[in-house]
C-alpha cells in the first residue's frame, strides 16, 4: 500500500498524481468518493490528473477521451484501451493506494521509453 | 425507422454510427465512405504518422472487436441524394434507400490552381495523402509550405524534425490570426523562427515553378523560393457538391439547426461539412475541429431518432489542439469576439503560456502552450460561463 495524501488535503473535484512508475492518479469526486487509476492516458503521454473531472469520469486534458474512474473503461476515441484501476483504502484520514498487479496499457511513446527505446 | 444511412466513414460518421446504437437504434445501418479505408484518425497524419513514429495500425478508430452491426460500403462515393425515393446514389450506380440519413462527408483540402499534375506538390487530408508526403519527406530536401495555418505549421514542424530545410509562406501579415487573434497568432507562429524555419508573411503565391516536377514557389512580390517539395495548406472546403439540387439547403456546407437538423426531415448533418447554428452567437458556424466531429453526432442522432422533438443541449465551447516543435497548443472558445487578451501564466517569449481572451470582462476563449492542467481548468470555467 502506498500512502497518497491526507484526505483533508485533497478537496472534492481535485486530483493528485503519485510519481511512481508508471504514475497513478487519485481523484476525489464532487460526490465525495475517492478513486485511483493509472495517470497516463492510454492514447498519448498526458496526465489524467490534469484532466476534466465530471462525476465519475475524467476527460483526458489533451484529446478528450473519457475514462470511468470506477472501471477504467474508456468511452470514445482517440484512446481505445482502458486504464487500470487501483484499490483505495482510507485509514485514519490518509488515502492509501494498492497498485494493481495487472499490466498497464501505456501509450506507444511511453511504453517504448520504459522499454529503453527511443521516446 | 428501419434503415439509416451514414454518408461518411471518418470520425463524424463513425461517431454517428456509435450514437445510433448507443441510443437504442437496432435497425439496418449502412455506412458509406468514399475512401477505401476503415475509419482512421486524421490528427496524427501531419504529426506522428508523418514523422514515422506511428504506423497505420495506430490510426484505427474502431476498438478491437467492436461490432456496430453495420454494412460498410467503402470506396463508394456518394453522388446524389434523391429526396423523393429517400435514397443515396453512389458513383458505381448503386442506391441506398434509407428512412434516416446522416450527412458526414467532411471537407477536402483546397488546392492551388495550376498545380495539378506537377510532381512534388502535396495537400494533406487523407491517409493516402499522408503516405505520399511521408515517402517524399523521407528523401529530404527543401520543403516550402504554402499556408501558415495549423496543418501547414504542423507539417513544417514535422519536416523540421526530419531534418528538411523548411520555409513557410503565409499570405496574411500574421499566421493564425483568424483562430487565435493577431497577438497570440504571432506568439504561436513564432515557433517557426525559434527553430530556424523561415516564415515569410504578408506575401501571396503567384505560382509554382517547374515543368514536370516543382522546383520553386513564385511569390507575388517577385521573389522565388527554391523547393523540392511543396505542401499546400490553404484550408478545406466542405464536400457537399453531391447534395446540389437535393433539397438539402447548402450555405458554407450543410445549413443546420442547433441540433444538426437540415432543411429536409429525417436528414441530419455532422462534422466538417455541417454548418450548425450557434444559438449563443446567433449565427451559423462551420467548425472543422476533431472534437466537434466526435461530440456533435450524439445531439444530431437524438434529433434524428426523435423526429426533431428534442431540445438541443448547450454545446461546449469548441476545442482544438495542435502539436508543433514539441509544444502542446490548446485552444477553446472563439477568439473573434474578444476585446482583450491577457497572459495569465507563463510568458509568451518562453512559449509556455496561458492566455485568456475576454469580451466586456467575460472570458470567451483560452489558449494554452504547454499548460494542459491550467488550460483544462480554464476550459471548464469557460464552459460554465457560456452555458
Amino acid at each position: 500500500m502506498i500512502p497518497a495524501c491526507r484526505l483533508a488535503d485533497l478537496p472534492r473535484g481535485e486530483a493528485i498524481r503519485l510519481d511512481i512508475d508508471p504514475p497513478v492518479s487519485v481523484f476525489h469526486t464532487d460526490d465525495g468518493e475517492v478513486f485511483a487509476i493509472d495517470d497516463t492516458c492510454t492514447h498519448q503521454d498526458a496526465s489524467l490528473a490534469d484532466g476534466w473531472l465530471e462525476g465519475c469520469e475524467v476527460e483526458c486534458p489533451l484529446h478528450a477521451s473519457k475514462f470511468d474512474l470506477r472501471t477504467g473503461a474508456v468511452d470514445a476515441p482517440p484512446a481505445k484501451l482502458p486504464v487500470r484501476t487501483h484499490e483505495v483504502v482510507i485509514e485514519d484520514g490518509t488515502i492509501y493506494v494498492q497498485v494493481s498487479t495487472d499490466a498497464p496499457n501505456l501509450p506507444p511513446c511511453v511504453a517504448s521509453r520504459l522499454a529503453g527505446g527511443p521516446a | 425507422m428501419r434503415t439509416v444511412a451514414v454518408v461518411g466513414a471518418s470520425l463524424a460518421g463513425l461517431s454517428a454510427a456509435r450514437s445510433l446504437r448507443k441510443q437504442g437504434y437496432d435497425g439496418r445501418l449502412v455506412v458509406i465512405g468514399d475512401e477505401p479505408h476503415r475509419p482512421y484518425d486524421r490528427p496524427p497524419l501531419s504529426k506522428e504518422f508523418l514523422a514515422g513514429t506511428l504506423g497505420e495500425a495506430d490510426l484505427v478508430l474502431e476498438s478491437d472487436g467492436e461490432d456496430l452491426g453495420a454494412e460498410w460500403l467503402l470506396g463508394a462515393r456518394a453522388t446524389g441524394l434523391d429526396r423523393a425515393d429517400r435514397a443515396v446514389r453512389l458513383a458505381d450506380g448503386r442506391q441506398v434507400r434509407a428512412d434516416g440519413i446522416v450527412i458526414a462527408t467532411g471537407a477536402a483540402a483546397r488546392t492551388l490552381p495550376g498545380s495539378e499534375g506537377l510532381a512534388g506538390v502535396h495537400t494533406l487530408r487523407t491517409l493516402d495523402d499522408a503516405r505520399a508526403l511521408r515517402d517524399e519527406l523521407a528523401r529530404g530536401g527543401r520543403l516550402v509550405v504554402i499556408g501558415g495555418g495549423f496543418i501547414g505549421a504542423e507539417v513544417a514542424s514535422t519536416a523540421y524534425t526530419l531534418g528538411l530545410d523548411v520555409t513557410v509562406v503565409e499570405a496574411a501579415p500574421t499566421p493564425l490570426a483568424g483562430p487565435l487573434g493577431e497577438t497570440m497568432g504571432a506568439v504561436v507562429s513564432g515557433l517557426h523562427a525559434d527553430h530556424g524555419v523561415r516564415l515569410l508573411c504578408g506575401v501571396g503565391v503567384k505560382g509554382l515553378g517547374g515543368e514536370t516536377r516543382v522546383d520553386a514557389v513564385l511569390l507575388e512580390d517577385g521573389r522565388t523560393v527554391p523547393a523540392d517539395i511543396v505542401v499546400v495548406g490553404v484550408g478545406a472546403r466542405p464536400c457537399v457538391e453531391w447534395l446540389e439540387g437535393s433539397g438539402v439547403e447548402l450555405d458554407n456546407g450543410v445549413k443546420c439547426g442547433a441540433d444538426g437538423r437540415t432543411s429536409l426531415a429525417g436528414v441530419v448533418a455532422v462534422g466538417d461539412c455541417a454548418n450548425w447554428y450557434d444559438p449563443r452567437a446567433g449565427l451559423h458556424r462551420r467548425v472543422e475541429h476533431w472534437t466537434g466531429a466526435r461530440e456533435r453526432p450524439d445531439a444530431a442522432i437524438a434529433t434524428l431518432l426523435a423526429g426533431g422533438a428534442v431540445e438541443p443541449g448547450v454545446p461546449r465551447p469548441p476545442y482544438f489542439w495542435s502539436d508543433q516543435y514539441g509544444v502542446k497548443i490548446q485552444f477553446a472558445g472563439h477568439a473573434g469576439g474578444a476585446d482583450s487578451v491577457t497572459v495569465e501564466e507563463g510568458t509568451a517569449d518562453d512559449r509556455n503560456v496561458l492566455a485568456v481572451y475576454r469580451r466586456a470582462g467575460q472570458p470567451v476563449a483560452v489558449l494554452g502552450m504547454n499548460q494542459p492542467r491550467l488550460f483544462t481548468r480554464l476550459r471548464k470555467q469557460l464552459a460554465a460561463v457560456t452555458s
